[in-house]
């Protein structure tokens, strides 16, 4: 086939081997973490310095081209959802931490680096970065900044634009920008946070500045049993209205146990309908204290059984069998999506009551873990994308808990973006004004709607569906969806 | 000058002139010194929390609502907003507080401000009622607007509601002062307790006096045997209540300030502590573990040149007298907001 002049232009712009046309190459693109959409891109840009990125954002801009920014393409709203006749910028090759300065507790990272290579590097100063999603060990910064990730801790620490100060990026217009910068305190509009989770639709972060905060010393993590789902769910409300601030706290359900022992051999208390995870955190001193308080709740919570972490390596199990949950459901169905709605925590047991009632009328399995602390939901809808009319069922449950979501006065995403998936919804959750308003923005941004177009706001042009599975680091236990 | 009593007023308003600025109780007068031509529209009558639910840790509440009735509603249920906000005493609303985005002393561990804003209700230029953001504690829907209007001065539209988070209060705290000996001792102290097991509430340096001061919550038992083994590290003593509450009290309302001059917020590093304190002529403190730093002189007095990011809260100084970073996307965003300027420009 002949090469497209625009690849040709495209093509003299970089040094050799930056831009991948082949269509090998190009597959390992189509999709991302929500991996029942896949779109082949035109070509794949391979940038190895910041100048490279500018140059093709710029050729872009020039071209009237689409492109979409990807980190290690863990989205699982698809948000980096290739776009048919655009390219795709991959940014694993921008992994250099610039700086990382203890004294003041921030690392200048580029896009490209994982967010968990940001931990390693700070540990030896006693720090760490806080926002934790579970694809932590493959998943970018850049990611994380673009659809704002959050994980576990999010109700003491807050998700990714919490935790970013500043940040240098080439918008979809060419221009370059720095906001913000290595203090805490800003002045000013800030336009740092207001980049954080644009979700690709504004342009490409550069160098981005984190806070790091000092590793808590002491961990005190419980698990406790429980007979029904709504005996957790108190017992965290207990918590929650004790005083107590943890650093996590959350629940899954019979299913999601079921699949954590498949997976990892999780060992629960038998007969258990859930589980509740406590971990708190801080100075020995205040932990020794917080704790018995914690006992005390957890006593009359009707547990079956509490457990207590002895050390680091029973706390890890715990952790293991909580975070593997979402790819170990891929034993007990071959195709599963998972959202990530958020109702106020008061309505959670009414949530997860009309949850279980939808799934028993449809016929559609759905597994619950869920952040219970910040009321963020994580239903897994289990499907089998060879059995004709099983996605449509699995999307209508879908569609019905981020309606619910919405009707509670919650939210149709706590932490992974809407990207295509929930595109259809936000204007459900935003009325009319509200979304010209957004849609102003994105365009004072990019005007000529060239940076991940498809993504947040609905569109006419559906992406491609296709048959389905796991991403192929979840069947090897690398990442999980969360 | 408009004084709106309601929502749907507070639009009418916006609505009724070509050129606006909100102004909740003017304790940061500087914000809103604008041509006179610019209509003055008083948010002191738009007061009252909306909705508040201790078990979600979350509430919402009309733009002029004094800090001082929201933090008392929070208190009876045993909450706070941790940041800290300021002149609390003074007025200041809620509104004032998200424009000049003014965070306290207790936004060293948790976050400032920013960090604690869930959503708002504004009306943009175009006298359009919107609602951004969300009123959980979580939620990535859409842009942050909300969090872009913290420190917005009023530039990009006028504030209805305000949606926050909130978080259980300790009951006991402890306020500790150490003696530093010099500027460069006041630098290294913060950056050092910054990066300790100790978890500090607050953190800020006194440079006149060349003491630290911080504060340790939680359980009474745990906290004094954190404070023995700071004061085990640096020479310095636990502070008597009345002694500390009166510390805190005069941190947040600028007690310590000249009256009438100029005040002026810098967003600094615990490294470029020495050089503020070298500043001519000011009475500068150093908040948030080194991060802010207040620049005060008396009025009359001129404004020492800034190599920080700045903005006036008082007196007679430019508004952002520091660095000054200006890309094209500013200006196209505030026309996306406000395409006809009826707010003030960024530099107007």
């Amino acid at each position: 086939m002949e090469t497209p002049s625009v690849l040709r232009r495209l093509l003299a712009l970089l040094p050799t081997g930056r831009v991948l046309v082949e269509a090998p190459a190009l597959a390992a693109y189509e999709s991302d973490g929500l991996t029942a959409f896949r779109t082949r891109p035109l070509a794949v840009v391979v940038p190895e310095t910041q100048d490279e990125v500018i140059a093709a954002v710029r050729f872009c801009h020039a071209e009237k081209l689409p492109f979409v920014a990807r980190g290690s393409g863990t989205s699982l709203s698809g948000g980096s959802l290739p776009v048919a006749g655009g390219i795709v910028i991959t940014l694993n090759r921008l992994n250099r931490i610039v700086r990382l300065d203890p004294a003041q507790r921030i690392a200048v990272v580029e896009p490209g680096v994982v967010n968990s290579a940001v931990t390693l590097a700070a540990q030896p100063h006693g720090l760490h970065y806080a926002p934790d999603p579970s694809s932590q060990p493959v998943c970018t910064i850049g990611g994380n900044v673009a659809f704002n990730a959050g994980g576990a801790h999010c109700l003491k620490y807050g998700m990714t634009s919490n935790h970013v100060l500043g940040l240098k990026a080439v918008l979809a217009t060419g221009e370059v920008v720095e906001f913000g910068g290595a203090s805490r305190e800003q002045v000013g509009p800030d336009w740092t946070g207001l980049f954080v989770g644009n979700e690709g639709l504004f342009g490409i972060a550069l160098e981005i500045t984190v806070q790091l905060l000092p590793r808590a010393e002491t961990f005190h993590t419980v698990l406790a049993g429980y007979q029904t789902l709504e005996q957790a769910g108190d017992a965290v409300s207990a918590v929650v209205a004790s005083g107590l601030l943890p650093g996590a706290l959350e629940i899954m359900d019979a299913l999601a146990l079921e699949a954590a022992v498949a997976a990892v051999h999780a060992d629960y208390p038998p007969g258990c309908e859930a589980v509740a995870i406590v971990e708190l955190e801080g100075p020995r001193e205040v932990v020794a204290a917080d704790r018995l308080r914690l006992e005390e709740i957890l006593a009359k919570s009707g547990a079956v059984e509490v457990r207590v972490a002895k050390d680091a390596a029973e706390r890890l199990a715990i952790w293991k069998g909580r975070k593997s949950a979402f790819s170990a459901v891929g034993r007990l169905s071959p195709d599963f999506i998972v959202q990530d709605g958020v109702v106020p925590r008061r309505r959670l047991g009414e949530a997860l009551r009309k949850i279980s009632g939808w799934s028993r009328e449809m016929g559609v399995r759905c597994a619950n873990v869920f952040h219970a602390g910040d009321g963020n939901l994580h239903p897994l809808i289990l499907y089998d994308g060879r059995e004709a009319g099983a996605l449509e069922r699995a999307e209508q449950l879908a569609g019905k808990i981020l309606r619910m979501c919405i009707e509670m006065g919650g939210s149709i995403t706590g932490e992974h973006g809407v990207g295509v998936e929930k595109r259809e919804y936000l204007p459900e959750m935003f009325g009319a004004e509200e979304m010209d308003c957004l849609k102003r923005i994105r365009a004072a941004f990019d005007p000529l709607g060239i940076a991940n177009p498809g993504k947040m706001f609905p569109e006419k042009n559906a992406p491609t569906l296709t048959q389905h599975g796991l991403h192929p680091l979840e069947q090897a236990g690398v990442i999980s969806r969360e | 000058m408009l004084s709106p009593g309601s929502i749907s007023n507070l639009v009418e308003c916006v609505r009724s002139a070509p050129r606006v600025i909100a102004i909740g109780a003017g304790t940061k007068p500087r914000l809103s010194r604008v041509a006179t031509d610019v209509v003055r529209l008083s948010t002191l009558k738009l007061s009252g929390i909306v909705e508040y639910e201790p078990s979600e840790f979350t509430f919402t509440a009309l733009a002029g609502t004094p800090l001082r009735d929201i933090a008392a509603a929070l208190a009876e249920k045993g909450q706070y907003l941790p940041f800290d906000p300021m002149l609390a005493e003074a007025g200041a609303t809620l509104g004032g507080t998200v424009a000049a985005g003014l965070s306290g002393p207790g936004r060293f561990r948790f976050g400032g401000l920013r960090d604690f804003i869930l959503g708002v209700r504004f009306v943009d230029g175009e006298g359009r009622l919107l609602r951004l953001g969300g009123k959980v504690v979580k939620n990535a829907a859409g842009f942050d607007l909300p969090k872009f209007f913290v420190g917005s001065a009023g530039r990009f539209g006028a504030l209805a509601e305000i949606s926050f988070k909130v978080f259980p209060r300790a009951v006991t705290a402890l306020t500790l002062r150490i003696e530093a000996g010099d500027a460069v001792a006041v630098g290294r102290i913060l950056a050092e307790a910054a990066n300790t097991r100790w978890e500090l509430d607050a953190l800020e340096a006194v440079p006149a006096e060349r003491a630290v001061m911080t504060r340790l919550v939680g359980p009474a038992a745990a906290i004094e045997v954190l404070a023995k083994e700071i004061l085990g590290r640096w020479p310095g003593a636990v502070l008597g209540e009345a002694e500390a509450a009166a510390f805190w009290r005069g941190t947040a309302e600028f007690a310590w300030a000249h009256p009438g001059g100029t005040l002026v917020k810098v967003a600094v590093t615990p490294a470029d502590v020495p050089a503020l304190l070298s500043l001519p002529a000011a009475h500068v403190r150093v908040s948030a573990g080194g991060n802010a730093g207040y620049v005060s002189l008396p009025g009359g007095a001129a404004l020492p040149e800034l190599r920080w990011p700045a903005v006036t809260l008082r007196g007679e100084a430019p508004l952002w007298p520091g660095a000054k970073p200006r890309f094209e996307i500013m200006r196209a965003v505030k026309s996306s907001l406000d395409p006809r300027s009826r707010f003030p420009n960024l530099d107007e």
